[in-house]
């Protein structure tokens, strides 16, 4: 049994929201359209909603009474657990909505199997959670559809997106020994439960949107364990220079 | 219902006088219309109006349009660097509230015959204008809270009078656009006040804010009633209220003394309260430094224009994607 199992569950679930928040939120005044720009920052706010609840379950779990800014600014990037693919950067806007298709897909699954968790405070923050991530979902699919189904431009764009951002899903679904311990707990699921899932509605999607899965042997990992990509340190840099400037301080 | 006869496409331009109704059934439509403007009704989409009037109004909402989408750059500019979660979400819905305006207040100049992607031209080709005071930088984390306790301010003293403008879509945008910018003011004022009242570097960083946005938001009220160029006219269509001046006033009214209350002094040492006029006395604005902002050298005019273009170009492909799509699926769906 690992020790905290159930509260790195937490912490991981908390970090993919809040990472995949604050990488939509940088699209606020850049989108494509007024709608876009006004549904990227909705959406950022659920996630960062999400991560906030969590964030203070965690604290809870864990023992160490910590605050949900302790999480977000005063941990380095080696402490961070989110997946990979969150922390990709924005790319186009046909990068953002790939991106934005697979992890919703997945989060949507991930906060199904969380209703029934045996802790009644996660059950209760993913009950709230479903309903929103359902949103992003069809949000992310309306636009793979238009752009895969486009004109010729925006398909190369979504099927350059796809060779970028395939690689990473593998990583959504590896369990360890944490995973594992708190599936055994009855606090989550154990994410290799939930490729079936994904996989169905994913295919189903890119195949509506004309668009096909690359084949790749490269998949990436490591983000579990906190081990994360080269951009990842200057999003952070940027999120936590002004909090860790003045210490101690309410803003 | 009547129609309005061919829209005038000069919509950069600024209101001319006289209407486009020639003759005696002209003159009787012109009389209609004076007669809901003095009656206080509201002037609706349909209903027959001057030409004049119709292009002041698409001046000013689209005007009012850009300011929002332009306003949500220099605030914008801290959402990635908000020094706690909760100061991050409120910025995010702040901003967010901010482009739900400009969506609101695009849809309500549409009424008048306009379509948005105009307008958008327009503001890139710089022939209509958005407010002076977005072309100045935001410098520290205070000036989110300055801004949204001064600059969101000044706007509701602005636009509480427009809840009762004359044309009914515009007025109807502002009831909602008011109630979420009076929430602003608040959040503006509740950040300035944590920094005051924090440590004493956090309370010299609110009042530097202060210092820097406290003339720009008296002068963004518009220039003094002896030279307002659009003022009297509007004033006589019902579209606008009160004058630059007196609407100044009441801004400085409202906020001197929540500057008490703050533990922040304004940049400006004739301010004091007038028995006499039951106001507060307040130093002259430096209205050539409004003209030179207004007319293209503020600090950020380039940027905040460079920042929206770009964009805009960089959305074209997609705007270009959702409408073959559109077309692709509504072939097939006729087919």
């Amino acid at each position: 049994m690992v020790a905290g199992a159930a509260a790195v569950s937490t912490l991981r679930i908390a970090d993919d929201c809040l990472v995949l928040s604050h990488r939509l939120a940088q699209w606020s005044s850049w989108a494509p359209t007024l709608e876009d720009d006004i549904a990227l920052t909705n959406i950022a706010l659920d996630l960062l909603g999400q991560a906030r609840a969590m964030y203070a379950r965690t604290a809870e779990l864990d023992g160490t009474g910590r605050s949900e800014d302790d999480y977000a600014f005063m941990r380095d990037e080696r402490a961070f657990v989110n997946c990979l693919l969150v922390e990709q950067e924005n790319g186009d806007f046909a990068t953002t909505i790939l991106r934005q298709l697979l992890c919703s897909t997945y989060q949507l699954a991930q906060w199904q199997a969380l209703t029934t968790s045996t802790d009644g405070q996660v059950a209760a923050i993913a009950a709230k959670a479903v309903k929103e991530t359902e949103y992003h979902r069809d949000h992310a699919t309306d636009w793979t559809l238009r752009l895969g189904d486009g004109t010729d431009e925006s398909h190369q764009r979504m099927e350059s997106a796809l060779a970028a951002l395939w690689p990473f899903t593998a990583e959504l679904f590896e369990s360890d020994d944490v995973s594992r311990d708190a599936a055994g707990l009855g606090v989550g699921p154990d994410p290799e439960d939930l490729r079936a899932a994904w996989d169905a509605y994913i295919t189903r999607v890119l195949d509506d949107a004309t668009l096909v899965v690359p084949k790749v042997s490269w998949k990436p990992t490591g983000g579990r364990q906190g081990l994360h990509t080269e951009a990842f340190g200057y999003m952070l840099a940027e999120m936590q220079h002004l909090h860790r400037s003045f210490p101690g301080v309410t803003w | 219902m009547r129609s309005n006869g061919p829209i005038e496409r000069d919509l950069a331009g600024s209101a001319v006088s006289g209407g486009d109704a020639g003759g005696a059934v002209g003159d009787a439509r012109e009389a209609e219309f004076q007669a809901l403007i003095e009656a206080d009704q509201r002037i609706e989409p349909r209903d027959w109006m001057p030409d004049a009037y119709r292009k002041t109004l698409i001046r000013q909402i689209a005007q009012h349009a850009h300011s929002e989408i332009i306003g949500m750059q220099p605030e914008g500019n801290w959402i990635t660097r908000a020094p706690s979660l909760r100061r991050k979400a409120i910025l995010m819905a702040k901003v967010q509230d901010e482009a739900g305006h400009g969506l609101y207040l695009y849809c309500a100049a549409e009424t008048l015959g306009v379509d948005r992607s105009e307008l958008i031209d327009l503001l890139h080709q710089g022939r209509q204008k958005y407010s002076s005071i977005f072309n100045y930088p935001t410098l520290t984390y205070a000036d989110v809270g300055a801004i949204g306790w001064l600059v969101d301010g000044a706007a509701i003293t602005n636009q509480i009078p427009l809840c009762r403008c004359s044309f009914g879509p515009y007025a109807r945008a502002m009831v909602r656009v008011c109630k979420e910018e009076s929430f602003h003011q608040r959040q503006g004022f509740e950040l300035l006040y944590a920094l005051s009242h924090g440590t004493p570097e956090q309370h010299e960083m609110a009042q530097d804010a202060v210092n820097r946005w406290w003339w720009p938001s008296l002068e963004m009220l518009g220039p003094p009633d002896t030279e307002s160029t659009h003022s009297a006219q509007s004033m006589a269509w019902g579209i606008k209220r009160f004058s630059n001046d007196e609407l100044r006033q009441r801004f400085v009214d409202m906020v001197a003394p929540q500057a008490v209350v703050l533990d922040l002094v304004p940049p400006d040492p004739a301010l004091r309260w007038n028995e006499e006029r039951g106001h507060y006395d307040f130093g002259p604005c430096d209205f050539e430094e409004l003209r030179r902002v207004v007319s293209g050298d503020g600090p950020c005019n380039r940027q905040r224009a460079a920042h929206h273009l770009k964009a805009h170009e960089d959305g074209a492909w997609v705007r270009a994607a959702a409408a073959a799509y559109a077309a692709k699926h509504a072939a097939s769906a006729a087919a």
